[in-house]
């Protein structure tokens, strides 16, 4: 018994080194300052430089119009993130309330349809869509980072998926307590998906926070530069004799790092219980 | 509180089945009305129908003298408990109760009033704060009736609500619901599967089979007076005995047995004969005029099926468990307690007896009790 205890020890030891390392390895580096990172490499040891590079990072005005701050990139980050995963889940809410719920012509074929969109990942329509933002003069502004991106076949699966196992008699016993469609989706459906929404928002959230492509497609504008952009801007002045900020970009990606850790921190107990159990 | 009008009503799907094919019910004000009758019968069909959750393919439906049939369920004016009781699980019990009433813009003041009389009512005071899950399946079953009657609707539609129960607690809601109903003197239908919840309850029953009316009456006339063999083997428990005899004159051919019923009945020739189990007796010996042929014994405690063979006819009887078996044995059975049905149709045909002390054809002493 205790021989397979110290077994089942050493693997997730072993698993937590391979995962939490170079996290660790990122952090006592950007700890360092640029040049020392550019003679010695990746250090593990405390550089005693922390509170100079991240402030610097965070508060510096950077960039060719030296208006954008580190501050300033986690913040369009957050708004991508938070728009993003909330916008994806009010729309599938709502599409999978509409397929489920109301026998419309054509409705399963518009779900597979719609289910199908998940073969084609972003980048197979991104021309198209650069091009409409374009049209509609929305390049450079949130709404254009945000909204295209919005229509989520995984969410209104999802949300189909859980409608489907409410029982039926909860709407009929809804609709003799006189309650309409809108307001058996707010009261009964929504409150009873909360654990659901919890889930899909923590997906939804990291992966608009991830995004690297789009915003780097619709933002020409320093201002709405995200966080996963300034990194990739930092490494970029590679002038002449000028080392990188090899420690500002740790610090960066440590920073981009800390929010979704936190969503997923904070969201975990529900996001267990919306992929596990059905509470019903 | 009002009457309930089902005229003519049919239930045909898409696909050209028809669930429920022309029922008519009249159903009078505070009256206790229980659909019965197999699953798939279409019982639950036609309750939904009233409810406004299905739609009506023919026919008319009238609550209180108004025609319904367009009528969103909300403005019906009934109330429904459903068999999965069908709690909105994120709410607490109060809210649960509360929801219709919140949603009918009812005042604040008047929704707790009624909520706290129904909890008092169904004595769920304690549990008001409670959400569904923390309750047993009685408390919930007990919210679910609690949330029909604080809208104080014209009716009661009750789906199946016993059936998640376990048998004991089935039982008491049972007498629970009874209790409620003659307290607050609503009109209600209830659809069972259950024969014995269904006499239990019934002012009237409804006795439906493929979805059309075997018999409407009250549950002793239904028992006593079976319109047909479906019903007779339906209602009573354990089912009737339902065998092929043939009658003579008064004279009435049983497998091996002849039994002289002292009347006449208007028919003649082959008929199917029910004789109800506990209508039976049995005797040590050939002292009755059935021989019996004792297959095997399901003993209830307060009395034993014998099941065993008249002839090559199976047949059920039930006794008192006091009565020790007989190695070789006999059954009897009053003339009058003998009922009689069309072989072919299946209806049943009517005749009178005046009522005998005497089983027919017990030539011998009746085997004591003792």
């Amino acid at each position: 018994m205790n021989r397979i205890r110290l077994f089942d020890h050493l693997v997730l030891m072993l698993g937590v080194f391979v995962m939490v390392a170079p996290v660790v390895v990122a952090f006592m580096t950007s700890t360092h300052d640029a040049a020392d990172i550019h003679r010695n490499g990746l250090s593990l040891t405390w550089g005693g430089n922390f509170a100079e590079t991240y402030n610097t990072v965070l508060t510096r005005k950077g960039g060719f119009t030296g208006e954008i701050t580190g501050a300033r990139m986690i913040w369009n980050s957050l708004i991508l993130g938070v728009g993003f995963a909330a916008g994806k889940i009010v729309l599938s809410m709502l599409a999978a309330y509409a397929i489920v719920y109301f026998r419309f012509r054509l409705g399963t074929l518009f779900f597979w349809m719609i289910f199908t969109t998940l073969l084609l990942p972003l980048e197979v329509r991104i021309v198209p869509s650069y091009e409409v933002m374009n049209k509609l003069s929305l390049t450079n502004t949130y709404t254009g980072l945000i909204v295209p991106l919005l229509a989520s076949a995984t969410g209104t699966f999802f949300f189909r998926q859980f409608f489907k196992s409410v029982p039926e008699e909860l709407l009929e016993a809804a609709r003799i307590d006189g309650a309409g469609p809108f307001k058996f989706f707010i009261d009964v459906l929504v409150p009873l998906s909360r654990t659901m929404i919890a889930a899909i928002f923590i997906i939804m959230f990291v992966y608009g926070w991830n995004q690297y492509l789009w915003p780097t497609l619709m933002t020409t504008d320093e201002r709405f530069f995200t966080l996963v952009r300034g990194i990739k801007q930092i490494l970029l002045v590679w002038v002449g004799s000028n080392i990188p900020d090899y420690n500002e970009a740790f610090a960066l990606a440590i920073l981009a790092m800390l929010p979704p850790v936190m969503i997923v921190l904070i969201f975990q107990r529900w996001f267990i219980k919306g992929l596990t159990e059905s509470d019903k | 509180m009002a009457s309930i009008g089902i005229k003519g009503v049919s239930k045909i799907y898409n696909g050209g089945v028809t669930a429920v094919s022309s029922v008519s019910i009249d159903i009078a004000d505070g009256e206790f009305i229980v659909l019965v009758g197999p699953s798939g019968c279409g019982k639950s069909t036609l309750l939904r129908m009233v409810a406004g959750l299905e739609t009506i393919s023919e026919g008319e439906v009238t609550i209180g003298g108004r025609v319904v049939n367009d009528v969103d369920p909300a403005d019906r004016d009934i109330a429904m408990v459903f068999q999965n009781y069908a709690l909105y699980p994120h709410m607490t019990v109060y809210e649960n109760l509360a929801y219709g009433l919140k949603n009918r813009r009812t005042p604040k003041s008047e929704i707790d009033a009624r909520v706290a009389e129904a909890a008092r009512m169904l004595e769920l005071q304690p549990y008001l704060e409670r959400k569904p899950r923390a309750l047993s399946g009685g408390q919930r079953q007990r919210v679910a009736m609690g949330r029909a009657i604080v809208r104080k609707p014209s009716a009661f539609l009750f789906d199946e609500p016993l059936s998640n129960l376990d048998a004991k607690l089935r039982v008491s809601m049972r007498g629970e619901i009874k209790r409620l109903q003659r307290r607050v003197g609503t009109t209600s239908i209830y659809v069972t599967h259950d024969q014995l919840e269904a006499m239990t309850l019934a002012d009237r029953l409804v006795v439906l089979s493929g979805g059309r009316i075997e018999q409407i009456g009250a549950p002793l006339d239904v028992y006593h007076r079976p319109a047909t063999t479906f019903v007779a083997s339906f209602i009573g428990s354990p089912a009737m005995n339902l065998v092929g005899g043939e009658l003579h004159g008064s004279k009435l051919a049983l497998g091996p047995a002849l039994l002289d019923l002292g009347a006449a009945v208007p028919a003649q020739g082959a008929l199917t004969v029910g004789l109800r189990a506990e209508d039976l007796r049995l005797h040590a010996g050939s002292d009755g005029a059935m021989p019996f042929r004792i297959d095997y014994v399901e003993e209830l405690g307060s009395q034993r099926l014998v099941h065993g063979f008249v002839g090559d006819q199976p047949m059920v009887a039930a006794i008192s468990s006091e009565i020790p078996l007989p190695e070789t044995a006999s059954l009897s059975i009053a003339p009058s307690r003998l009922h009689f049905f069309d072989t072919a149709s299946g209806r049943r045909i009517d005749w009178t007896i005046a009522e005998q002390g005497q089983a027919a054809g017990v030539s011998g002493v009746e085997l004591a009790a003792s």
